[in-house]
């Protein structure tokens, strides 16, 4: 990595930056509505159509942690990392299948969170605030790590210290906090663009330079044959159900997330959700080619001591200086649009589920829109001073607790879209064992992903957070057939 | 809004034409999620091991197969 400031890569970054921060206050008046109230700030007036829709969810859900953080993994391990790539194509039927229905009714309540879509179906507090509160938990780390990604990238121009980094985060936290969702669906359209020219530049040049798809396999292959273990261009057999397991489990949990239901509940229409569905998995071909870049690295002699610094360091070996400057705007404007959402995501659930019927019943409706507002910056001051405070591997391993805390929301919004059988008890003792479970397992595991179920004589590595959900959800149905149905169900 | 949201039901509209074509939806997690199907170096295409490449034809497949129950599922 260079330490003196790369001045032409330095001023085209600062150029591209500069764009999208007029294009985040711009945006306030863009399809303009009554910044007062919270589906107006919060969903952007759920008006999206397809191709805002599509720009946004894209934008949201291939973020530049993902940008730096696949083929970093792919680096590092081969194969394996490739898991992203069947977990962001299955996440399609399912999306296609569900998230319409839950567009539906959560329109039809006016819910703006899935907590608030739990509260509707259920009643009560304490269970929607659960819901509420494990969205937050695994969205906060989450963001720490967007802030990460542009980390990596604006210590890849050279430059030293956390002020940049401080800069551009209080541009996002301003924009976010006047503009709402309306900023980063935006600035998705600009993000996403340069993605794509990056990663098709990337994908043109770098096998000419490295001679061809054929040699940068070939290249990988050597290089994990000599470093063995667990490593290779195909997997080893005893990794088949750990990448399976992951692809599954990371696939149900993705649209858990308050930052992909925001999206999804921004759009005009449940058909405009369908049809994303449809669209969307053109970010998936992207993902796979990032995924590439990995190879890309081992091909080019890259060496890094950090992982995570792979991608910009490729670029920096191939890419001429302000094409490096372009690339890694497009990964740092890539932080930006997630960070925007989910911190307007996690703002909607404390104001909805947490603080309005906690502690303030009576809120007004612009009261709710002023009280996200600022939670918003809150979330994205606390995801600050967790990225400059602690070590990187509380974010990493947060997140990746995170991912098993939020898909054990998963029977509670999803089945509970297709039958009114469960009952809200055995869906709050669930979710419970489902976290308890899943936080014990990763922590045995010093918060490795993977846990290795025994039958018999045969091992199988499994994702923790699947295990937990089949804990839960066989709590959840046993517990549904046993317990009593409550008095309010009865009398009706 | 404590109150239990009566407009909450699943809807009971019957199933319609074509509804058989939604197990189409399931080929892609079996296709994928299944990985003695294509854990392979061969046969590999423009350079791209069959792992690779198979994995990349299943983003246009699942996006057709979407279309598909889009197009003739109501």
């Amino acid at each position: 990595m260079p330490t003196t400031f790369n001045w032409t890569a330095g001023l085209v970054f600062i150029g591209f930056f500069a764009l999208v921060t007029v294009l985040g206050f711009v945006a306030a008046r863009w399809k303009a509505g009554d910044m007062t109230q919270l589906h107006e700030w919060g969903l952007g007036g759920r008006q999206f159509g397809t191709v805002i829709s599509w720009f946004l969810v894209g934008g949201d859900f291939y973020t530049a942690y993902t940008v730096i953080a696949v083929p970093a993994l792919v680096y590092a391990v081969g194969a394996y990392g490739f898991f992203a790539l069947p977990y962001t194509i299955i996440v399609y039927p399912f999306v296609f299948a569900v998230m319409p229905k839950l567009w539906t009714a959560c329109n039809k309540g006016n819910h703006i969170t899935a907590a608030d879509f739990v509260q509707g179906l259920y009643g009560g507090r304490w269970f929607a605030a659960a819901i509420a509160l494990t969205g937050i938990v695994a969205t906060m780390p989450y963001i720490a790590l967007q802030l990460v990604g542009m980390q990596v990238v604006i210590k890849s121009l050279g430059v030293t210290g956390e002020a940049p980094l401080v800069i551009a985060f209080l541009i996002l936290a301003v924009y976010t906090y006047a503009s709402g969702l309306r900023a980063p669906a935006m600035i998705a359209f600009v993000k996403d663009i340069m993605i794509y020219i990056v990663v098709i530049a990337a994908i043109w040049l770098i096998p000419s330079k490295l001679g061809g798809y054929a040699s940068v396999f070939d290249a990988a292959d050597h290089f994990f044959t000599a470093k063995g273990g667990a490593t290779g261009i195909i997997l080893k057999p005893s990794q088949f159900t750990a990448y399976a397991s992951l692809a599954f489990g990371s696939a149900m949990a993705a649209f858990m997330y308050p930052h992909t239901l925001t999206g999804v509940l921004s759009s005009a229409s449940a058909k405009t959700v369908k049809k994303n569905a449809i669209f969307l998995p053109a970010y998936t071909l992207l993902l796979g080619l990032i995924a590439l870049l990995g190879y890309m690295a081992i091909a080019a002699g890259v060496k890094v001591t950090n992982n995570n610094d792979v991608v910009p360091a490729l670029f920096l070996h191939l890419f001429p200086s302000w094409f490096v400057g372009f690339a890694a705007a497009a990964i740092a404007i890539s932080a930006l649009v997630p960070a925007a959402i989910m911190s307007i995501g996690s703002a909607n659930l404390f104001t909805r589920n947490l603080w309005k019927p906690l502690v303030q019943p009576n809120i007004t409706p612009s009261q709710e829109a002023s009280n996200a507002k600022i939670v918003s910056l809150a979330v994205k001051l606390g995801a600050l001073v967790f990225i400059i405070v602690l070590p990187t591997k509380f974010a990493i391993d947060l997140q990746l607790l995170g991912g098993v805390w939020i898909l054990q929301t998963f029977p509670a919004v999803v089945f509970s879209l297709y039958t009114r059988w469960l009952k809200l008890p055995a869906l709050f003792i669930g979710w419970a064992a489902g976290i308890g479970l899943g936080t014990t397992l990763a922590f045995m595991q010093d918060l490795k992903p993977i846990y290795v179920l025994h039958l018999g004589d045969a091992s199988y590595p499994m994702y923790i957070g699947l295990i937990a959900l089949a804990l839960n959800i066989v709590l959840t149905l046993v517990l549904s057939v046993v317990l009593p149905a409550r008095p309010a169900l009865a009398a009706r | 809004m404590t109150q239990k949201d009566p407009t909450m039901r699943p809807d009971d509209t019957p199933p319609t034409r074509g509804s058989a074509l939604k197990f189409l939806l399931l080929i892609p997690y079996l296709a994928l999620l299944w990985l003695p199907f294509y854990n392979d170096v061969h046969p590999s295409l423009m350079g791209f091991p069959f792992f690779y490449w198979y994995q990349l034809l299943w983003v246009p497949l699942t996006s057709l197969i979407l279309f598909v129950v889009y197009r003739w599922v109501r």
